[in-house]
C-alpha cells in the first residue's frame, strides 16, 4: 500500500483540524481543569464529534458505523494530539469500541456498537492492577454462580472511569497472575451494586479512576466472548490502542515543535534573533529528522490495522516505543528552548509535556515496548 | 492479463534466459560491481557479458528515452524489472557516475548535441565518468571552489586541483566544476563541464583511507582542455546544475544502506553470543542498542517508502534529501559500530582469511566518511534548519 493518504483521508484530516482546533483547544483544557469541570471534556463538542461520525468510525456499516478504519481515526487522534483536545475519544473510541471489535461476539456487537457510534454510550477499560502494564498478571476475580458471574478485586488508570456508563472488565476466570490464558472480558454496567469508582485527575488534567469491585454480579450474557479465552483479542486490541497513542504523540510532537521553533523566530537575545545560534538550530533539525520518521512509522502501522497484518505487535511496539522517544525529546526541548516562560502555568506549552507523559506510559512505555518489540523480532 | 503482468512475465523469461548464472550472486561490498570504461576492470568475464545484453535492451538505464540508448520504460515498468532482478538475485548490469550522475543531470540540463553524444556511450558501458567537485580548500563550503577555466575562444583552458574524486584513476572522463567567472558572488560563475582525462594534462593519485582501501583520487588539472560544447548549461550557472546532482546523490544514499544478508543484527546477536531462557539476548545493554538501531532502520525504511510514493503521487520532495542523508549515515555509522560490538575483538584482525580479509573493520572505518562525503550531517541540517524552518542567519 502506497505511503500516502488518500483524497478521502486527507479530508478526514482537515476537518478533524477544522473543529478541533476551534472548539478542542489547549484554552479549552486549562478552563475544564480550572473549573474542576465535572465531566472532564465539553458534553457539546463531544456531540459534535459524534455527528461528524468519530465515535463509529471503525465500528461496521451495519452496526451504524462509517467504517472508515483505523488511518481515519488516527488522523483525527492526530489532531486531537495538536490541540490536547479533552474528549472521550481515547476512552470510548480507540479503547471500547476496538475491544468489542476483538473480543464481543457477532450478536454482542450487534446490540452494542449501535449506541457507541451515535455516542450514547461511554465506555472505559478496567485492566491495570499493578503500578506498570502487565496485562498478563491481572487477578481480579470472577467466577460463575448460576446465571452470573461474580466480580471482585481492584482496578487502577481506568481513563474516563468517572463518566463511563459501562465498563470493559479484564478478569481472571482460571490459572493465576502471569497466565496469558484464562483471562476473559465482562461488560459491567457502571450501575451495578458493588462497584465503587474513585475519580482521580492526572498530570495532564485527565481523569483516571480506581475501580472497587466487590461481588458485582455481572449476567453471563455480558461475558466478551469465550470465557479465559481474551488474551488474543486483548492483545491485538492494545496493539490498536498504541498505534492510536503514537498518533496522538505524533499530533502533539508536531505542534510543541512548531511553536517552539516560532519561538525561536521571535525572541531575542544577545541582540539577536536566538533561532540564528547554531547550537539550537542543529537541535531544531534534528528534532525535525525525528518527526518525518515518527511520521512514517505511524503512518505504515496505521495501514498495518486496516489491512489485517499479522505482524501487528511488533509493528504497534515499534510505533509505541518510537513515539515514546520523540514526544519525551521534544517535549524537553520544547520547555528548554522556551526557557523561563516555559516553566510558568500561564504559557501552553506546559500542557504538551503533561500529555505527553502520560500517554508514553498509558499501555506500556518505551522500556515496556523497546522489550517487546526486540523479543517479537528474535533476540 | 494487463498490460503490466505482460510485461512482468516477459522480463522474468528475458532475464531467466539472459543473466549469467555468475551474476546471480550477490557483490562482495560496493566495490564489487560492473562500472565499464574504456579499460574495464572485471573479476569476472560475465560481467561484460550480463552488461552487453543488458544495454541492448535498454536496460543499463531502463527509465531514460530510447534514442538516448535508455529503455524507455514506464516508472512502473522500471520498478517491475527492478522486482524481477531482485527475485532472481541479480546484480545490477552496471554502475557509476555516468548513469547514476551525469545521466540525470544532461536528460535535465544537457543540449540535444551533449544527449547524443555522452548518453548511448554510458548506457553501454563504454565510458567510466568521475565527478570533480570538491577541492583542498573547498569541502563543506564546495562554492568556494578555485580551479579556473579560461576562455580560449573555441576551448576552456583548466588549471586547479580537484580532491575526493572517486575512481579518478579508472575513470575515462570527469564531470567538473571549474570557475569561469570571478567577479560575481561565489555561487555565481561556477561552470559545469565535461572533460575528456586521456590528455597530457589531467593526472591522478590515489588517497589511502584509514580503512586501507583507495576508492579517492587527488586529480590535477594542469593546462587541461575542455571544447566549448562540453559545457553544460550555460556559463557561470553550473551552481544550478551541482545542486541538482547533491540533490540526487543524497536521494541514493538509501540505496546502499539495505543491509547485505536477510538477518537482522538482533538476530545475527543471538547466533554469535546466545540468548537466555526467555530468549533475550545474554547482554541487555547490547540488547537495548540492537533494539534502538533495528526500531531505526524499520522508521528509515518506512521513511524511504513514503518519500517515494509521495514524489509518486506527485507531492513535492521538500527537505527529504538531507533528512534521508543525514539520518541514513548516522544510522549506517551505528551499524557498523554494533557489529563490533557484536562480532567481538577477534573480528577486528585486519588480514586472514577469517572475518574474510578484516572486512567487518575495513567497512567499520569506512563508514566514518559517510556522514562526510556528499555534505556533511552538520551541512545537512544546516539545510533543515534554513530552508526547511526558515530559521534566521546568524
Amino acid at each position: 500500500m502506497a505511503l500516502v493518504l488518500t483524497e478521502e483521508q486527507s479530508m478526514i484530516r482537515d476537518s478533524a483540524a477544522g473543529l478541533l482546533s476551534e472548539k478542542a483547544t489547549v484554552a479549552q483544557l486549562r478552563e475544564l481543569r480550572d473549573s474542576n469541570d465535572e465531566l472532564g471534556f465539553s458534553k457539546p463538542v463531544w456531540q459534535e464529534m459524534v455527528d461528524m461520525g468519530w465515535a463509529g468510525i471503525t465500528i461496521p456499516e451495519e452496526f451504524g458505523g462509517s467504517g472508515f478504519g483505523y488511518v481515519g481515526l488516527g488522523l483525527i487522534l492526530e489532531q486531537a494530539g495538536r490541540n490536547l483536545s479533552a474528549s472521550p475519544l481515547q476512552s470510548t473510541v480507540l479503547t471500547g469500541a476496538t475491544l468489542l471489535a476483538q473480543l464481543a461476539t457477532r450478536e454482542q456487537q450487534q446490540t452494542l456498537f449501535p449506541a457507541v457510534a451515535q455516542g450514547k454510550t461511554l465506555l472505559a477499560l478496567a485492566l491495570q492492577e499493578g503500578p506498570h502494564h502487565a496485562p498478563e498478571n491481572s487477578t481480579l476475580s470472577a467466577y460463575l454462580e448460576r446465571d452470573n458471574y461474580i466480580l471482585s478485586g481492584r482496578k487502577r488508570m481506568v481513563l474516563d472511569a468517572h463518566v463511563a456508563n459501562q465498563f470493559i472488565v479484564i478478569a481472571r476466570t482460571a490459572g493465576s497472575a502471569g497466565d496469558e490464558s484464562g483471562l476473559s472480558a465482562f461488560l459491567v454496567d457502571a450501575e451495578s451494586d458493588g462497584i465503587s469508582v474513585q475519580r482521580r485527575s492526572m498530570v495532564d488534567s485527565r481523569n483516571s479512576g480506581s475501580l472497587l469491585l466487590d461481588k458485582v454480579k455481572v449476567p453471563a450474557a455480558n461475558l466478551l466472548g469465550d470465557a479465559g479465552e481474551a488474551w488474543d483479542g486483548l492483545t491485538r486490541a492494545l496493539d490498536i490502542v498504541n498505534i492510536g497513542l503514537a498518533a496522538e504523540m505524533l499530533g502533539l510532537s508536531c505542534e510543541a515543535f512548531e511553536r517552539t521553533v516560532s519561538y525561536l523566530q521571535e525572541r531575542q537575545q544577545f541582540g539577536q534573533l536566538i533561532g540564528s545560534f547554531q547550537g539550537l538550530q542543529h537541535r531544531a533539525a534534528q528534532m525535525f529528522v525525528e518527526l518525518e520518521l515518527a511520521r512514517s512509522i505511524v503512518l505504515q502501522s496505521l495501514q498495518a490495522i486496516d489491512a489485517e497484518s499479522d505482524s501487528l505487535s511488533r509493528l504497534a511496539s515499534a510505533a509505541k516505543a518510537r513515539l515514546c522517544e520523540v514526544a519525551e525529546l521534544i517535549s524537553n526541548e520544547a520547555i528548554q528552548m522556551h526557557g523561563g516562560i516555559g516553566m510558568t502555568d500561564e504559557h501552553e506549552i506546559g500542557f504538551f509535556i503533561k500529555r505527553a507523559r502520560m500517554a508514553q506510559h498509558c499501555f506500556g512505555d518505551y522500556n515496556y515496548h523497546v522489550d517487546r518489540f526486540a523479543l517479537l523480532s528474535g533476540f | 492479463m494487463s498490460d503490466i503482468e505482460e510485461f512482468r512475465q516477459e522480463t522474468r523469461d528475458w532475464l531467466e534466459n539472459n543473466c549469467p548464472e555468475s551474476m546471480r550472486t550477490p557483490p562482495a561490498g560496493v566495490m564489487d560491481h560492473y562500472f565499464g570504461g574504456r579499460n574495464p576492470e572485471m573479476r569476472h568475464p560475465d560481467e561484460k557479458v550480463w552488461c552487453d545484453r543488458m544495454s541492448e535492451k535498454g536496460w543499463t538505464a531502463p527509465g531514460w528515452p530510447r534514442e538516448y540508448g535508455g529503455g524507455g520504460l514506464s516508472k512502473e515498468e522500471c520498478k517491475v524489472l527492478s522486482a524481477e532482478m531482485q527475485r532472481l538475485g541479480a546484480r545490477k548490469p552496471l554502475v557509476g557516475m555516468g548513469v547514476s550522475m551525469l545521466g540525470p543531470a544532461l536528460l535535465k540540463y544537457g543540449s540535444e548535441a551533449q544527449r547524443m553524444e555522452h548518453l548511448p556511450r554510458i548506457c553501454r558501458g563504454e565510458i567510466r565518468w568521475c565527478q570533480g567537485y570538491s577541492e583542498p580548500n573547498a569541502g563543506s563550503d564546495l562554492a568556494s571552489l578555485q580551479t579556473r577555466a579560461e576562455d580560449q575562444g573555441d576551448h576552456y583552458a583548466i588549471n586547479g586541483q580537484k580532491i575526493w574524486t572517486s575512481s579518478a584513476d579508472k575513470s575515462d572522463w570527469i564531470f567538473c566544476l571549474v570557475r569561469t567567472d570571478n567577479t560575481g558572488t561565489k555561487h555565481d560563475g561556477i561552470s559545469f563541464v565535461l572533460i575528456d582525462m586521456d590528455q597530457p594534462g589531467v593526472t591522478t593519485k590515489p588517497i589511502r583511507l584509514i580503512s586501507g582501501a583507495s576508492p579517492f583520487c587527488e586529480t590535477f588539472l594542469d593546462n587541461a582542455r575542455a571544447e566549448k560544447h562540453n559545457l553544460v548549461g550555460e556559463a557561470g550557472k553550473g551552481w544550478s546544475v551541482a545542486k541538482y546532482l547533491l540533490t540526487h546523490e543524497r536521494e541514493m544514499v538509501a540505496d546502499f544502506l539495505v543491509p547485505p544478508t536477510g538477518k537482522s543484527l538482533g538476530e545475527t546477536a543471538i547466533d554469535v553470543m546466545g540468548g537466555d531462557g526467555s530468549g533475550r539476548l545474554v547482554n541487555g545493554v547490547l540488547r537495548h542498542k540492537l533494539a534502538r538501531y533495528e526500531l531505526d532502520r524499520l522508521a528509515f525504511e518506512a521513511t524511504t517508502g513514503r518519500i517515494g510514493d509521495e514524489v509518486k503521487a506527485g507531492q513535492g520532495l521538500g527537505p527529504a534529501s538531507s533528512v534521508v542523508k543525514y539520518f541514513g549515515t548516522e544510522l549506517n555509522k551505528r551499524r557498523q559500530e554494533l557489529l563490533l560490538a557484536v562480532f567481538g575483538e577477534e573480528a577486528l584482525g585486519w588480514e586472514g582469511e577469517m572475518y574474510q580479509e578484516g572486512r567487518i573493520p575495513r567497512d567499520w572505518l569506512r563508514s566514518k566518511g559517510n556522514s562526510i562525503e556528499g555534505g556533511t550531517s552538520e551541512v545537512q541540517l544546516n539545510i533543515i534548519a534554513k530552508r526547511v524552518l526558515n530559521l534566521p542567519q546568524a
